[in-house]
């Protein structure tokens, strides 16, 4: 019999510690089977940041170095200076990126370091156990935001990958979302032209992917999949919003 | 190996530019601060030539992140800053130590706290041998007290922080690193060190290599932070260094490190002068202190005046090394004017 779906080999098999209906696990296979179909499993090296991201190197048949908090994009242009002959990547979440290490990911991007960036948007804290965001989207009912996010008190969801297309350094900049099969298989594009960006040596690449957190959310997998596309989408929209078509050195 | 013996007139933060590039690190990742900005000027200008990489990061909390990266890769590289940037790098370092990262930080320090200002000062002894930022590690920690040693030491702290996988420091100051002096740019004969079979650089033909410092398995922790003990612990053994002056007649010691042991010296040879039996203990090594080199020479000698330029820190390591019967005095200066060795005299004499 053929064997039409198969582990990507660039996972090890073993189950993802990912709550039911986290999208992060979905996330994690995107990138692995990117790596496989560019064949450079053996020249890829992952920073895992702080968050349910960390254990990354639990799950990827690659070498991996884990990074302080919001400092992965920092840490994995350190590793592309020094080898150049490789492939780095980081998956931040949105405390990551969008709070404690936003001058980091901004001055990564506009250097146009050649890496990728994964980046983990739920609108919550996961790993702390469901803090507000720097994207937590407003009204929305965190464990420090008990009334719901009030930009009079907390700002506004911060747009990330909009803020990422303005930087001249970045190459490839798309916004995805997971929640369904339409929205995986462009989503699946998109993991994919990032890491060929790198391939080809065309500068920083970003994917932002809308995931959910049921467990934080307290909705049920199906319900929070639902909360992406009514809730989120809309104030987050989805589609590519940057491509370079050549390196700006050539 | 090609070896200029010529001696060149260079400033100290020059020489540990010329000391980094002469023991391989070819990446440097920095931030302006005062005053230490020859060596990123310095290194601007050379490390591209030879194939390297140099990054004016956004902060200093980028510099020792993209520090540790290119570690990770098994790369030499370095990264340099004055106090209260370092003071930014400490939540890195403590990664690093956690992470068994080598990685050369050179701290021409300033004076503070908080911005203080840009005159000399040893106010952050502390911050540099009790490990600076959060849990239980160690660095080590070199002291230079003269262009010359700004150029050895830095290819020394390569080889140590390599040979123990563990970050390491330049502690200078703010007179060491701007003053000219002759250098002889000879290079060192690089230590044996151990392959470097822990680094990333893709997974081709062997399993994953992971570098990290978060240990959550029951045990894992405890044993991790036994074996970085273990290697301190072997520092103290193997790597420490310091020099005496005048130590083996002497009744009376000076011990002070760096800028304070130049004047210092000065002060000895004044008492010597004056008939007094004054020696100088001049520890190179902070992190791992030479405890027991200090403890010999008080099986003889039963008073000790320490000199620093703050109000007191290395004291207490003088302190805990000496013999409970010697009598250890102390002559502090903050940051400001340099005390004249004529003080420093002054000072001798009410205990001698």
């Amino acid at each position: 019999m053929e064997l039409v779906f198969k582990r990507p080999e660039c996972l090890i098999d073993v189950p993802f510690h990912f709550c039911p209906g986290c999208h992060h696990g979905i996330a994690h296979r995107l990138v692995a089977e990117a790596i496989d179909y560019f064949k450079i499993r053996e020249k890829t090296i992952g920073v895992a940041s702080v968050g349910c991201s960390v254990f990354m190197y639990d799950y990827f048949n690659i070498d991996v170095l884990e990074a302080p908090h919001g400092r992965a994009s920092a840490v994995a242009s350190g590793v592309k200076r020094a080898r150049k002959d490789l492939i780095v990547f980081t998956i931040q979440g949105d405390g990551d990126l969008g709070a404690i290490g936003i001058g980091e990911g901004i001055h990564t991007a506009n250097r146009g370091e050649n890496i990728t960036l994964i980046f983990a948007n739920n609108g919550i804290y996961g790993m702390t156990g469901g803090q507000m965001a720097p994207t937590t989207l407003l009204g929305q009912k965190t464990t420090t935001s008990p009334y719901g996010r009030d930009f009079t008190y907390d700002g506004y969801p911060i747009r990330m990958a909009e803020m990422m297309a303005t930087l001249e350094g970045s190459a490839f900049v798309a916004r995805v979302a997971v929640n369904n099969p339409a929205n995986l298989m462009k989503a699946k594009k998109a993991v994919r032209k990032a890491f060929q960006m790198q391939v080809e040596e065309m500068g920083f690449s970003f994917v932002e992917i809308l995931m959910s957190c049921p467990t934080n959310w307290g909705l049920s997998s199906l319900e929070a999949n639902r909360r992406v596309e009514e809730e989120m989408i809309p104030y987050f929209p989805l589609g590519i919003l940057k491509e370079r078509k050549m390196a700006d050195y050539l | 190996m090609d070896q200029n013996l010529e001696k060149i007139l260079v400033r100290g933060n020059e020489a540990v530019a010329m000391g980094a590039i002469d023991a391989g690190c070819r990446l440097f990742f920095g931030y302006p601060i005062t005053p230490q900005n020859e060596i990123p000027e310095y290194l601007s200008k050379h490390l591209p030539p030879l194939g390297g990489e140099f990054i004016q990061a956004e902060s200093e909390i980028a510099s020792i992140n993209l520090l540790l990266g290119a570690s990770a890769t098994g790369a030499r590289a370095m990264s340099s800053s004055s106090s209260p940037g370092i003071s930014l790098m400490q939540e890195g370092i403590s990664y690093m130590a956690g992470s068994e990262l080598p990685a050369v930080i050179v701290n021409i320090s300033r004076s503070g706290p908080g911005l203080g200002g840009i005159s000399a000062s040893q106010g952050d002894y502390f911050q540099a041998t009790r490990g600076g930022g959060h849990g239980d590690y160690r660095m080590i920690v070199l002291a230079p007290s003269t262009v010359q040693e700004m150029y050895d030491l830095t290819c020394l702290a390569f080889d140590l922080s390599d040979k123990y996988r563990n970050p390491a420091m330049i502690l200078g100051d703010a007179l060491i690193g701007q003053m000219k002096e002759p250098l002889i740019r000879r290079k060192p004969q690089q230590m044996d060190l151990p392959p470097k079979d822990w680094k990333l650089t893709g997974a081709k033909g062997r399993k994953p290599n992971k570098i990290k410092s978060l240990y959550l398995q029951e045990g894992e922790l405890t044993e991790h932070n036994w074996k970085l003990y273990q290697k301190y612990e072997k520092m103290k053994e193997e790597e420490v260094r310091f020099e005496t002056v005048n130590t083996e007649d002497a009744r009376f010691v000076i011990a002070a490190f760096g800028s304070m042991a130049r004047v210092s010296k000065t002060a000895m040879e004044l008492a010597r002068e004056e008939g007094m039996k004054v020696g100088l203990f001049r520890p190179i090594t902070l992190f791992p202190y030479p405890e027991k080199a200090l403890y010999d020479i008080s099986t003889r000698v039963k008073q000790f005046l320490t000199v620093e330029l703050n109000t007191g820190q290395m004291v207490e390591d003088v302190r805990l090394s000496v013999g409970r019967d010697a009598q250890v005095f102390f002559y502090g200066k903050p940051p400001g004017a340099l005390p004249p060795p004529e003080e420093i005299l002054e000072e001798i004499k009410k205990y001698y």
